[in-house]
């Protein structure tokens, strides 16, 4: 373990590289420039390919292929650019080439606003693409959170053959953090991941064990099964659920958030702690699947609201929320959007309003 | 003393039965690919990325290793895998919706960063498993299930010429256009194909054969109908020949 200093976008690629990944293609865009300009230094270092992608269409089919060549692979981009990436993560998802990609989300709809947002919540969690697919979707709320999660992205995305989704924002690429980065997988360990997977990728195979890799089916039934499998992947994710529980036992006020927001809020909940009022934080990790059983943990008997903390208007997370508090008490929101951060001071008001009515 | 002069490619399965139309040359072509690949002695290496269309179809045939991109994409796929397996040898499979229309974008970028991989381009004029519309390459006049009174250049413009968009561009190695309507011009694909194949394996970076072939189903007429339409009207649109060779500057 080795402790640095360093920007989220620059961290989170690092954690990449570490976790054996070694193929990156991207295209610009703000705010996660950082990512692709630090892979073109690091991935000749270690034996990688990095390529500047013509698109991000581009980039996300040669992840594709590095994935079909049995390559840990990797794709960045922020909220447009990830709408142009949902072809080729669809195509991933129906090939069952394993591959990690970043979000760093900003404002939207449309090219939106360079500043962070969380805006791409619904897209992120629920329909990346087309087809139906599901992805384990982690939101990191710190620097060294995501770089955990980016290391651990790419065992799940080998160990599932499905692409894995980190939704960051732009405060937490572009933040600095002191981070403890994870240990960097041996050049032996990462042939021996490439070659776990020689029987089903396509590097060239004896007449007669030939690969054949296919993002769909020719036949309804073959698609069928393929459909009823992979629900029954999904379904095995609830083991890898993992969440957050800030102060909720005794709560008379449970804050719902996520991400870069959930971190301010968790300052606020300190704040009013202090105070001697009683507010506890939720705050999912694992946005899909959702923890849904966070939820009830809250004592409905004290709880007198949820308060769903997110920088999006329309509120998106908030619907997860509700499904979650099944009607057991209000829900109260906090927003913002445009890439306007959070304000802990507009959560400490909102918080008050609820507690003082 | 009997002589073996020929024998079928192994490298296209035994047991298939063409699903493709009659006069198609896919078929053509897929035995082509396969005879290169065992005289090369290189199938066990071979990666093919078909593009989306009747190319698609050739998973039913082929009996080395191939996978499908995105509609357009094969040539950010085929990136993909070569850098990350330069001991493969990759090509893509391409027909003229997937690679110069959708797909221009990937084509000219991966020609352009010279990618040491292959492309097959199967232009026939029209795109051919969605039903005929009109492609980037259909004929002046010619007619389409989306151009009813034919391509007119004045809405539609003109066909895409491939080989030439490409030469253009510094880094192209060997860029061939060859037809199948004859026995001659499959014997020169043939050879084409092996050199694509061959510049590959020497690290000489991008290749790209263009194979102007016939789709007598879109195009309304029959197999001995769609070698006359070749010869009289896309030849003289797609001349062929060796439009870039660096080997002949080394
Ligand atoms: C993104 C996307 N758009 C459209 C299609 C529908 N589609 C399937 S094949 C095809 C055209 C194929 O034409 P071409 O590339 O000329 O190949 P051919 O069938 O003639 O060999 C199209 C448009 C698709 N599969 N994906």
């Amino acid at each position: 373990m080795s402790r640095v200093f360093m920007k989220g976008c620059e961290a989170i690629a690092e954690a990449a590289v570490r976790a054996g990944c070694r193929f990156f293609a991207g295209y610009p865009i703000t705010p996660q420039n950082e990512i692709p300009e630090y892979f073109s230094r690091r991935m000749p270092e270690v034996g990688g390919v990095f390529v500047q992608g013509e698109s991000e269409v581009a980039s996300i089919s040669m992840v594709y292929g590095a994935g079909c060549a049995g390559t840990r692979a990797m794709t960045s981009s922020s909220s447009c650019g990830i709408a142009l990436k949902s072809e080729g993560i669809s195509y991933c998802a129906g090939a069952r080439i394993p591959m990690v990609y970043c979000n760093v989300a900003r404002g939207g709809p449309g090219v939106g606003s360079i500043q962070p947002a969380q805006m791409d919540y619904l897209q992120a969690t629920k329909a990346s693409g087309n087809g139906g697919f599901q992805m384990l979707v982690f939101a990191p709320s710190t620097v060294q959170e995501a770089v955990d999660l980016t290391y651990a992205a790419f065992d799940y995305a080998d160990r599932d053959r499905n692409p894995v989704l980190i939704l960051a924002d732009g405060v937490i690429g572009t933040m600095m953090e002191s981070v403890e980065l994870p240990p960097m997988r041996s050049d032996e360990e990462i042939a021996a991941i490439k070659d776990s997977k020689k029987k089903w990728t396509a590097l060239g195979h004896r007449l007669g064990e030939h690969v054949d890799i296919e993002p769909g089916f020719w036949s309804t039934l073959d698609q069928q099964k393929w459909n009823e499998e992979a629900a029954a992947l999904y379904l095995s994710w609830e083991k890898d659920l993992q969440w957050e529980e800030y102060c909720v036992e005794d709560a008379e006020l449970v804050i719902a958030s996520y991400g870069i927001s959930a971190r301010i809020a968790k300052s606020a909940v300190n704040l009013l702690r202090r105070e001697g009022l009683k507010v506890g934080l939720i705050r999912p990790i694992t946005v899909n699947p959702f923890p849904y059983k966070a939820f009830d943990r809250i004592d409905y008997s004290k709880c007198k609201a949820v308060l769903d903390v997110e920088m999006s208007i329309p509120a998106q997370f908030v619907k997860d929320v509700s499904v979650a508090v099944k009607d057991r008490c209000p829900i109260e929101t906090c927003l913002c959007s445009g890439g306007n951060i959070m304000s802990r001071d507009d959560i400490l008001a909102a918080c008050k309003k609820i507690l003082e009515a | 003393m009997e002589e073996l002069v020929y024998t079928r490619t192994k490298a296209v399965f035994e047991n298939a039965v063409s699903g493709f139309c009659p006069g198609c040359m896919h078929s053509t072509v897929a035995k082509l690919i396969g005879e290169v690949l065992e005289e090369l002695d290189i199938l066990d290496k071979a990666v093919c990325v078909k593009g989306i269309g009747c190319c698609g179809l050739q998973s039913n045939y082929f009996a080395f290793d191939n996978i499908t991109a995105a509609h357009g994409r094969a040539c950010a796929a085929a990136t993909g895998i070569k850098r990350t397996n330069p001991a493969s040898l990759v090509f893509t499979y391409q027909g003229d919706g997937d690679l110069a229309s959708i797909g221009l974008a990937e084509t000219v970028s991966a020609a352009n960063r010279g990618e040491n991989f292959s492309v097959i381009f199967i232009n026939n004029g029209i795109y051919g498993m969605t039903g005929g519309q009109m492609a980037p390459t259909t004929l002046v006049g010619m007619k389409a299930s989306t151009a009813p009174w034919g391509r007119k250049p004045e809405e539609h413009g003109y066909p895409i010429h491939v080989c030439e968009l490409l030469n253009e561009l510094t880094a192209p190695y060997y860029l061939e256009r060859t037809s199948c309507n004859n026995p001659t011009n499959v014997r020169k694909t043939k050879k084409a194909i092996k050199k694509a194949f061959q510049n590959q394996l020497d690290g000489k970076g991008f290749s790209l054969v263009e194979i102007v072939t016939g789709c007598p189903t879109n195009w309304g007429t029959d197999a001995l109908g769609s070698l006359d339409f070749i010869e009289e009207k896309m030849l003289p649109e797609f001349p062929l020949g060796v439009i870039r060779d660096k080997s002949k500057e080394d």
